[in-house]
Parts: C-alpha cells; sequence; structure tokens
C-alpha cells in the first residue's frame, strides 16, 4: 500500500497533463479489471462488471495535481508563471519545480514585502544563463509541478499530491481486494479536478451511474491553532455531509454510515465550508445521480508536504470494498 | 384549497437544501390537481398537469424552488455548545438572538448566542459577531449531554411562525421561495377551470440556494420546450434605491435580460396587459441567480422567463411579502398558458 | 467591408439580433443549413452528410454593453453594465440608447467644481447616468423602456500601421474569421456556431455543442493584449502584430494538448507567425464546449486587442489575416488525415 502510495505520488500530473499517472495506475489495475479504457478528457476508466442485476457505482479518484505554467521567459533566461488549480502563496517561495523532462527549478521573488506578494512578483529560475539556453529546456505553455520526494513516518506519511493520488491509491487497492463485487463498478481516475472538476463531469456523463462516489482528501483541523474543523489524522476515513460543490444525498451518507458501523470501520463525518470534489460535478449529471464522497484526512492540503495517515487510507479502502458489495435498493 | 394557508404550512417547515424530503410531502399531499406525479434522483417534485392539444403536445416547466437556506452543525463545544457554518448565504449579523430548531435525533429547540455585551472588550460592540463566535445553546449542561442528540453535520433551521401584517402583508422565513411554490398552487387552481393545449409540468425544485441545482437536473429530465421561473425579487425598503427593487403589491416582477426569451417576455407582458394584471419590469443585467439561469442552457437549450414575487429582508426569518402578489403572479402563469398553442411555442427557435 | 460592417452593429448578450441577421446575410451562399436555437445561436452547416471529422468553429455575436435599470425624475437614465465593464472607461463617452435608438452622453461633474479629492477617485457605475436631452422622467419614458441597451457608438477605422480600431472585436473579429473559413471548399462537416451571451457567463456555447456534437472545436476569439506602456512584458498576455495567439490554459478551459502542438508546428511548418497568450486570465466559450457531453477536444485560436470591454479597441490586421491562415491551412490538414475517424 505505502510502495502504491509512493509510486503514485512521485509521478507527473498537473491537471491536462495526467498521462503519465493514468498509464502507471494502468500498468497497476489491468490484470484485476474486465475492461479499461480512456475518453476525451484523458480519464482512465476501469471497469469490474459484477452481477447483472446490480446497480452502476462511479467512484472517481483524480489523477492531476497542482502545479505551475509558464507564461514567460525572459532575457536573462527567468521564467514566470501562472499557478495551475488552487496554490497558495505562501507553498511557493524556495519551493522547486520539475518540468516533464525533469528540468528542476527554483521559485524566488523580486524585491516585496510579503504582505503584497503576488504571483507575478515571483519567477521560476531554471539555472540557464540566457534566454535561449532557457528556450531549449521549457516552452512558455509547458507545466510543472512542485517537486518532493515521498516520506514514510511510519503511520504516517508525507508527500506532494497525496490530494488525490491517496485517493487513487485507495481505489487500486479496491480494485485487488474486489472479487466478484454485487454491483457493476466504474472506478474513473479523473482529470482537471483540480481546476473545476472537468474530468468527472463529462466521464459521468458517460457512464449515467446510480450512485457516485468521489475519494478525494479533506482537510483537518487536529493541528496547533487550526482552523474548525472536527476531521484529524487517524481517527478514520472521513463521510462527507458537505463541501461547496455537493450536499451528499442524506440515503448515500445514511449507506455509507451504516455501512462502516456494521463493517466496524473507523469513521468521522466531515463538513467542509469551501472546496469541492469531483461527486460536485457528478451529481449534477443528466436527470440527477446520488453521490458523496469518502475523503482521506490530509494536512497541508496543497502544500508540497501534505501528510495523511495510513490507518485512514486503509479505513477508506475499507469502505469502497463494503460499498461495492452491498445491494443498493433503497437507491430505486 | 386555501393556498395562502398552505403557504403558512410550508413557510413554518423545515427543508434546508438537500433535505427538503419534509417539504416534498407536504406539497405532493396537497397537489390533488395533477395527472401524474414524480420525485427524480435529486428529489425535485414533478408534478404533471395535461394539455389538451394534439400529440405531440408542447411541454412546459414552471418551477420554483423549495429550500430554503439553513444551517450545519460543525462541532459539539464543551458544555454542549454546538458551533455551525451555513447552507445558502446568511448575512451574520441577523442570526443572534434567533430560535433554532436543531435536527438531531429529535427536533430540539436551540437559541443562537454569543458573549454578551457586558463583558466584551470595549469597540467590540461596534462590530458585528462573527459566525465563527456564534454557537447554538441547546440547554444541556455537557458535552456529552449534547452528542446524544445532535452530530456533526446535523441541519439547522430558524424556528418562526408567520406572522401577519397589515393589509395582504405575511412575514416569515422561507418564503424565498415557497412564495413561488404557493404561486405555482394558484396558477393551477385557476388553470384547471380553463382549456389549455400544452402539458404543464409544476416542479418545486432542491437545491436553489446551493447552486441552482435542482432545476439543472429536473430540466434535464422533461427537456421542456418553454420554462418559467418564479423566485422571490428584492421588494421596495428604505435603504436600497428603486432601480434595484420592485414595489410590494404591483403584482410579479417580470424580468428582462439574457436569461429572459424576447417572445416569451413580450407575451407575458402582452398577457398582463390584456387581463389587467398589474406587474413591473425587473430588468437583469447580471442574469445568475434563479432557476431560470440554469433551465435556459439545459442540452439544446430553452426559452425561458422569470417572474418574481417582490420580497422585503430577503434571507431572514422575516422575509416579507404580499400575498397578493403571489395571487396575481399566478394568474398571470395561467392566463399565459391558457393562450399559448404549437404554433407559438414552436417560433421560439426561430430568430 | 466585413469587420466594419460587424462591428458597427450592436448585440449585447441575448439581444444579437442584428449582428446574427447580418451574419446570416453573408454566409447564406456558402453553406448547406442555417439555424437558431431557443437561446438565439446561429448554427451554420457545410456538407452536413460528409464523411469525415465533425469540426465545429465557434465564435461569439454578443458584446458588452449597458442596460438601463432605472429612469431619474429629471429623465437622466441610470445603468449597469451587462458584461465585464470597467466604469472607468464610461465616462465622457456618447452612446445609442434603446430600440428607438436614440443619442445619449454619458455625463459627469466638471473639473472645475469638483473638489481636489474627488478627481483621484474613479466613478462608480451608480454615479454615473446618460442624458438624452429629455424635459424629464416622462418624456424620457416615451423613448425608452426599462431593460433597453445603450452602446457605445464608435465608427470602425484603420489608423497606424495596418491597425484597425472599432468597439467589440471581441468578438467580431471571430465572427469575420469564421465567415471567411466557410467559403473554404471542404470535404468534411464543417459547422459554424455562432454564439450568444459568451459575454455573461459563457451561455450559449455549450447549448450549441449538444446540437452539433462535434469531434473537434476551434474556438476563435478577440484576446486582451496589454503590450503597453506601464506593464511589464511578463503580463503582456499578447502582443499585437506577433501574429494570432494559441490558448494552453486560461480559467475556465486547458485546451486539448495534441490539438496545441499541431497548431504550433503547422504554423511554423507554413511560416506564419504565431505567440502563445500568455496569461491564464479570463475565459472562452471553449470551456462550455470542452465538458458538452462526453467532452470536446478544443483548441482556442485569439486576435490580440488592445482595451478590450471598451469603446474602443485596436487590433493589427496581420494578426487577423494570420488567425485566417493558420485555421484555414489546418482545416485542409485535417482533410489528408486518415486517423481522425
Amino acid at each position: 500500500m505505502k510502495e502504491t502510495i509512493r509510486q503514485l505520488t512521485e509521478a507527473f500530473g498537473p491537471s491536462g497533463y495526467e498521462t503519465e499517472v493514468t498509464s502507471l495506475i494502468k500498468t497497476m489495475i489491468t490484470d484485476f479489471v474486465d475492461e479499461i479504457k480512456t475518453d476525451v478528457l484523458g480519464n482512465l476508466i476501469a471497469i469490474k462488471k459484477g452481477a447483472s442485476n446490480g446497480h452502476k457505482i462511479m467512484f472517481a479518484a483524480h489523477t492531476d495535481e497542482i502545479g505551475v505554467v509558464v507564461t514567460h521567459i525572459d532575457k536573462e533566461g527567468f521564467l514566470r508563471f501562472a499557478t495551475v488549480g488552487g496554490v497558495g502563496i505562501s507553498t511557493l517561495v524556495g519551493n522547486r519545480v520539475r518540468f516533464p523532462n525533469g528540468i528542476i527549478g527554483v521559485i524566488y521573488h523580486e524585491k516585496a514585502d510579503w504582505k503584497d506578494l503576488k504571483i507575478d512578483k515571483l519567477y521560476i529560475d531554471i539555472g540557464a544563463e540566457s534566454k535561449e539556453e532557457a528556450m531549449e529546456q521549457v516552452k512558455i505553455g509547458e507545466f510543472g509541478i512542485f517537486h518532493r520526494e515521498f516520506c514514510d513516518l511510519g503511520n504516517r506519511l508525507i508527500a506532494k499530491s497525496m490530494d488525490d493520488r491517496v485517493g487513487c491509491a485507495v481505489l487500486v487497492e479496491a480494485i485487488k481486494k474486489i472479487k466478484e463485487p454485487r454491483n457493476a463498478l466504474y472506478f474513473v481516475f479523473t482529470t482537471q479536478e483540480e481546476v473545476g472538476l472537468r474530468g468527472a463531469r463529462t466521464a459521468a456523463y458517460d457512464l449515467e451511474p446510480d450512485l457516485g462516489i468521489a475519494v478525494d482528501v479533506t482537510i483537518t483541523g487536529d493541528m496547533p491553532e487550526a482552523r474548525r474543523m472536527e476531521v484529524s489524522l487517524g481517527k478514520g476515513a472521513a463521510i462527507k455531509v458537505k463541501d461547496s460543490s455537493l450536499i451528499v444525498h442524506p440515503k448515500v451518507k445514511q449507506i455509507l454510515m451504516d455501512l462502516a458501523e456494521k463493517n466496524k470501520i473507523p469513521y468521522q463525518m466531515e463538513v467542509l465550508e469551501f472546496g469541492g470534489t469531483d461527486a460536485g460535478a457528478i451529481h449534477l449529471t443528466r436527470s440527477g445521480v446520488p453521490s458523496g464522497a469518502i475523503s482521506i484526512p490530509t494536512r497541508y492540503v496543497h502544500s508540497p508536504s501534505e501528510m495523511i495517515d495510513i490507518r485512514d487510507v486503509e479505513a477508506s479502502v475499507d469502505l469502497v470494498v463494503a460499498l461495492a458489495n452491498k445491494e443498493l435498493n433503497e437507491l430505486n | 384549497m386555501d393556498v395562502k394557508h398552505f403557504l403558512r404550512n410550508l413557510s413554518e417547515s423545515s427543508g434546508v437544501s438537500g433535505y427538503e424530503q419534509n417539504i416534498t410531502e407536504q406539497i405532493s399531499t396537497a397537489c390533488t390537481w395533477a395527472d401524474d406525479m414524480r420525485r427524480d434522483k435529486l428529489g425535485n417534485l414533478i408534478m404533471l398537469k395535461r394539455g389538451e392539444g394534439t400529440k405531440p403536445k408542447k411541454k412546459i416547466m414552471l418551477a420554483a424552488h423549495m429550500d430554503e437556506i439553513g444551517l450545519i452543525i460543525t462541532k459539539v463545544e464543551k458544555g454542549g455548545f454546538l458551533r455551525f457554518g451555513t447552507i445558502g448565504g446568511f448575512d451574520q449579523r441577523v442570526l443572534l438572538g434567533q430560535e433554532v430548531i436543531v435536527h438531531g435525533k429529535t427536533p430540539s429547540l436551540g437559541i443562537i448566542g454569543a458573549k454578551p455585551p457586558h463583558v466584551q472588550a470595549h469597540g467590540e460592540q461596534n462590530k458585528a459577531v462573527k459566525l465563527e463566535d456564534l454557537f447554538i445553546d441547546l440547554g444541556y449542561d455537557t458535552k456529552e449531554d449534547a452528542e446524544k442528540l445532535v452530530r456533526i453535520g446535523d441541519l439547522v433551521t430558524l424556528k418562526r411562525e408567520v406572522i401577519d401584517l397589515q393589509s395582504s402583508l405575511l412575514a416569515g422565513k422561507a418564503f424565498d421561495d415557497r412564495a413561488g411554490v404557493a404561486a405555482i398552487f394558484e396558477c393551477f387552481q385557476i388553470l384547471s377551470t380553463l382549456h389549455h393545449e400544452v402539458d404543464v409540468y409544476g416542479v418545486a425544485t432542491v437545491q436553489e440556494e446551493v447552486g441552482l441545482r435542482g432545476a439543472v437536473t429536473s430540466t434535464y429530465g422533461i427537456v421542456p420546450d418553454l420554462g418559467i421561473a418564479i423566485d422571490v425579487s428584492f421588494g421596495d425598503q428604505p435603504d436600497l434605491r428603486e432601480s434595484e427593487t420592485i414595489k410590494l403589491g404591483n403584482g410579479p416582477g417580470i424580468a428582462i435580460g439574457p436569461h429572459v426569451h424576447p417572445k416569451v417576455y413580450d407575451r407575458m407582458v402582452k398577457t398582463a396587459k390584456e387581463w389587467n394584471i398589474k406587474y413591473s419590469l425587473d430588468p437583469s443585467p447580471s442574469p445568475g441567480g434563479t432557476d431560470a439561469y440554469a433551465i435556459q442552457v439545459v442540452q439544446a437549450g430553452v426559452a425561458t422567463i422569470l417572474l418574481s414575487v417582490p420580497l422585503r429582508y430577503m434571507h431572514t426569518s422575516i422575509e416579507t411579502i404580499d400575498y397578493d402578489d403571489v395571487k396575481s403572479t399566478g394568474k398571470l402563469m395561467a392566463m399565459f398558458i391558457a393562450g399559448l398553442n404549437n404554433e407559438f411555442v414552436e417560433g421560439l427557435t426561430c430568430f | 467591408m466585413l469587420l466594419a460592417q460587424l462591428t458597427e452593429v450592436n448585440g449585447a448578450p441575448g439581444q444579437e439580433g442584428e449582428v446574427r441577421n447580418l451574419i446570416r446575410e453573408q454566409i447564406e451562399p456558402f453553406v448547406d443549413e442555417i439555424k437558431t436555437d431557443a437561446l438565439g445561436n446561429l448554427i451554420a452547416i457545410k456538407n452536413p452528410r460528409a464523411i469525415g471529422p465533425k469540426v465545429m468553429l465557434a465564435a461569439h455575436m454578443d458584446e458588452v454593453a449597458l442596460m438601463i435599470v432605472g429612469i431619474k425624475n429629471n429623465g437622466m437614465l441610470e445603468f449597469r453594465p451587462i458584461g465585464g465593464i470597467d466604469p472607468r472607461v464610461l465616462v465622457a463617452k456618447t452612446v445609442i440608447v434603446g430600440k428607438k435608438k436614440i443619442n445619449g452622453v454619458i455625463g459627469a461633474k466638471p473639473i472645475h467644481l469638483q473638489r481636489p479629492d474627488e478627481r483621484e477617485k474613479a466613478l462608480s457605475i451608480q454615479e454615473l447616468y446618460i442624458d438624452m436631452g429629455v424635459k424629464d422622467k416622462e418624456e424620457a419614458k416615451r423613448l425608452v423602456s426599462l431593460g433597453e441597451i445603450a452602446y457605445f457608438t464608435t465608427k470602425y477605422e484603420e489608423f497606424g500601421e495596418g491597425k484597425v480600431k472599432a468597439k467589440a472585436l471581441d468578438d467580431r473579429v471571430g465572427c469575420a474569421l469564421a465567415i471567411r473559413l466557410l467559403q473554404e471548399d471542404l470535404s468534411f462537416p464543417l459547422i459554424a456556431a455562432f454564439t450568444v451571451q459568451e459575454e455573461v457567463g459563457l451561455r450559449g456555447a455549450g447549448v450549441a455543442t449538444y446540437q452539433i456534437k462535434p469531434d473537434l472545436a476551434l474556438i476563435l476569439e478577440g484576446t486582451t493584449a496589454s503590450d503597453v506602456p506601464g506593464t511589464d512584458e511578463h503580463k503582456h498576455a499578447t502582443s499585437l502584430g506577433k501574429g494570432p495567439a494559441i490558448t494552453f490554459m486560461d480559467r475556465a478551459v486547458i485546451t486539448h494538448p495534441p490539438l496545441v502542438k499541431e497548431l504550433f508546428a503547422l504554423a511554423n511548418e507554413k511560416n506564419i507567425p504565431v505567440q502563445a497568450r500568455r496569461n491564464t486570465a479570463g475565459g472562452t466559450d471553449a470551456g462550455q464546449i470542452q465538458l458538452t457531453e462526453s467532452g470536446t477536444k478544443v483548441a482556442v485560436i485569439a486576435v490580440p486587442c488592445r482595451y478590450i470591454h471598451s469603446p474602443a479597441s485596436v487590433m493589427s490586421k496581420k494578426d487577423y489575416d494570420g488567425a485566417y491562415e493558420l485555421i484555414k491551412h489546418y482545416l485542409r490538414c485535417l482533410e489528408e488525415r486518415e486517423d481522425f475517424q
């Protein structure tokens, strides 16, 4: 499990350019699914057919991560950039970025007060000595990610892009564990979540599921003087009640809570007052899809060092597996 | 049926966005006129009254949202006090001192409190109390006792009985947009005495307050040729500009803007004049914020219009309307629908 | 001239009639079918039954404008922008108001009577008004009704070194490109969507795409150029005269990477100057088109325009012609490709 998370978090996949991640996942799961395909937006869709009278469940974990995109290369070879997805400026200065061909750069700032530090006062230095040299290595419009290695601290793990490679890892593990599911399972490794839940929207349209479940990260409130949030690391899978993109269907919430209780899976309730997940896009597809989300509690979300607890990941896998095998007639 | 009484009951019932079950039941029980009724996957209640025209009949959809804004429990504090967030757009300043119903294991009374003025620092009283500093007092003494009843993610609604003001004015909560639902009922009451060619779908939509969500999926399921959204609009009050408001007692506002089909607008205005129904023009340069915006762009596009019941003090527990406006909104829609024929509806895609 | 005609007609979001009629007239000889939908999108189809990729061109017909929302007792008109307008560009401009096309001016207090500190402050939209020269509210009401639109009155003119000044270049330049491209003789189905209501939230494009179901869409736009004094080079976004701009990402879309790559390569091969749009702000119809139904491959090709969303925007004819050449060559390439199906 930890090895799966390591491989996934070390892969390159800013929004719109997720192929390395989807290819990696494909090699991990091909032997365990009945069918596998991609669509126009690059979503990877893996299918386990299940029993003929089961419900169609779409599980979504997004493969993309936040990052940067080069917008300008100046005479001295410094790069200017825009952010891809919700990147906090405080996480940038001194941070390193990596481009697809392995080029590494460091982000720093023009002289300025921290208070009015804006993105256009930051630049990336890839060590080039001229514009020409820089342009041989990157071009305008090149997407990059934050460069950071995976660390195993025991129960706790740190890596970049735990959001949402840990969700991908949950689905990969679940795919391996689920043998003959009662329901028809569509595991969708989605693209472009960080820029507006885009991949999930077109995938859900195509699949027309009966139930949509996003597996994604959520923030915690268990750090010093943290924002009020009753989710903690190590206390189990978080069952979402709402976020800005979705109010979880009351029946779906109840199904997940009952499953956790029945199977003694540790869980906590999540009320997120901002942010969204793929389920937000899924539930508004066509004439509506009852949807919910299983969240993995994560500290320092959208920083290069996102921390999770492996026990919460295991609980999330168990919950996905339990749902895959549950008869869902109450959704009719 | 007494639609005004029905509206009172709706207003006093609880149905926060995503949790409209209770309102749905009341509406479906009261709905005696539908030929067919169903709920879609998101909980929209769709009530069909068939027209008398020849097949294939055109479809018109009337949409008003039944959800209300509310609060949601985010933490149970020591001493049994509850912290909360919002669902939908609440002004934090109107919450202090409100009585609420906490929908835990059983519905229970709570009071929204904050630090009393006596112990506040100098100058603090000039500032609004922030949402994160407010709490609900359930009357329990310990966290453990409170947790027997309430858990994180439980919903909270304001507790308010409808009161009558002078003439035909009413004050209460959630008239946004249950007044619109009442207008649909008024419409059908009249329509059942008239002939109409088109099939009419009355829809009580869900989750409008969190992003017009129910309208998106219900429209997809119906695929109407014409959509009328009925919502509330800012009524005249002393602290607002005249150009931002419509007058109470002057009938519905008829919106004009990108979300309104020009031919439907012309026809609606003509209908109002023909039947001597008062109305206000309601120019809307920024079209978002009502179900009309969502209905318009579903599938291959829907000709839409927005009618608004004027309402003062929006998103508070003392929303104030003139019931006569609800009646005239219903009447205007009924007359409009009775006058529709296939030819007019087909013409809506010809520009 | 096409672009002159297109920029001198008016079309606020939801009221694109004049633009639509002009375009319809222009394209009728070159297409097989023309239809409109419930929102007023104009959809023109060439070779509907042909075999090959279904390619969509999209350009929006609407422009930012002002909606009349109130009439004061003295007959002055209160207005609000429909679409994004910086209120600072409005003072002391002439406008044409409503269905009756009444002349008006946007007034402000004379400099002599302003306090020194007032001059430093931008006027808010609430402080501005349109003066039609009427005596009172009654006279105003006879001329204009609430909800009617006021437009800028800018004339199309060519000036300087190959530059064009006009209103509404965003996105009549895209409309002009689509009209020219429809005249090409191609073997596959080519569908142009002249969309409505882009400026108030990309409203028409999704609806049009739902009807068209294209394999591929090229969105033709006029986009921000800030290659002007006071702007650091890395904030220019695009520059006039350096060719059409190709978008890799904006607020609404990440364009289809292989398609973007192909366009750059083709421009290179054909020696057409081209630039990347070097900014990720703003959004275009591409955002909706990409996400319609099961998804569409999209690219955005834009003509750089200075001062968009103001009474007078400026572009270079070179970029306009460059955009035309690039897309024309791209469409021709598609004909030769067998892998498209």
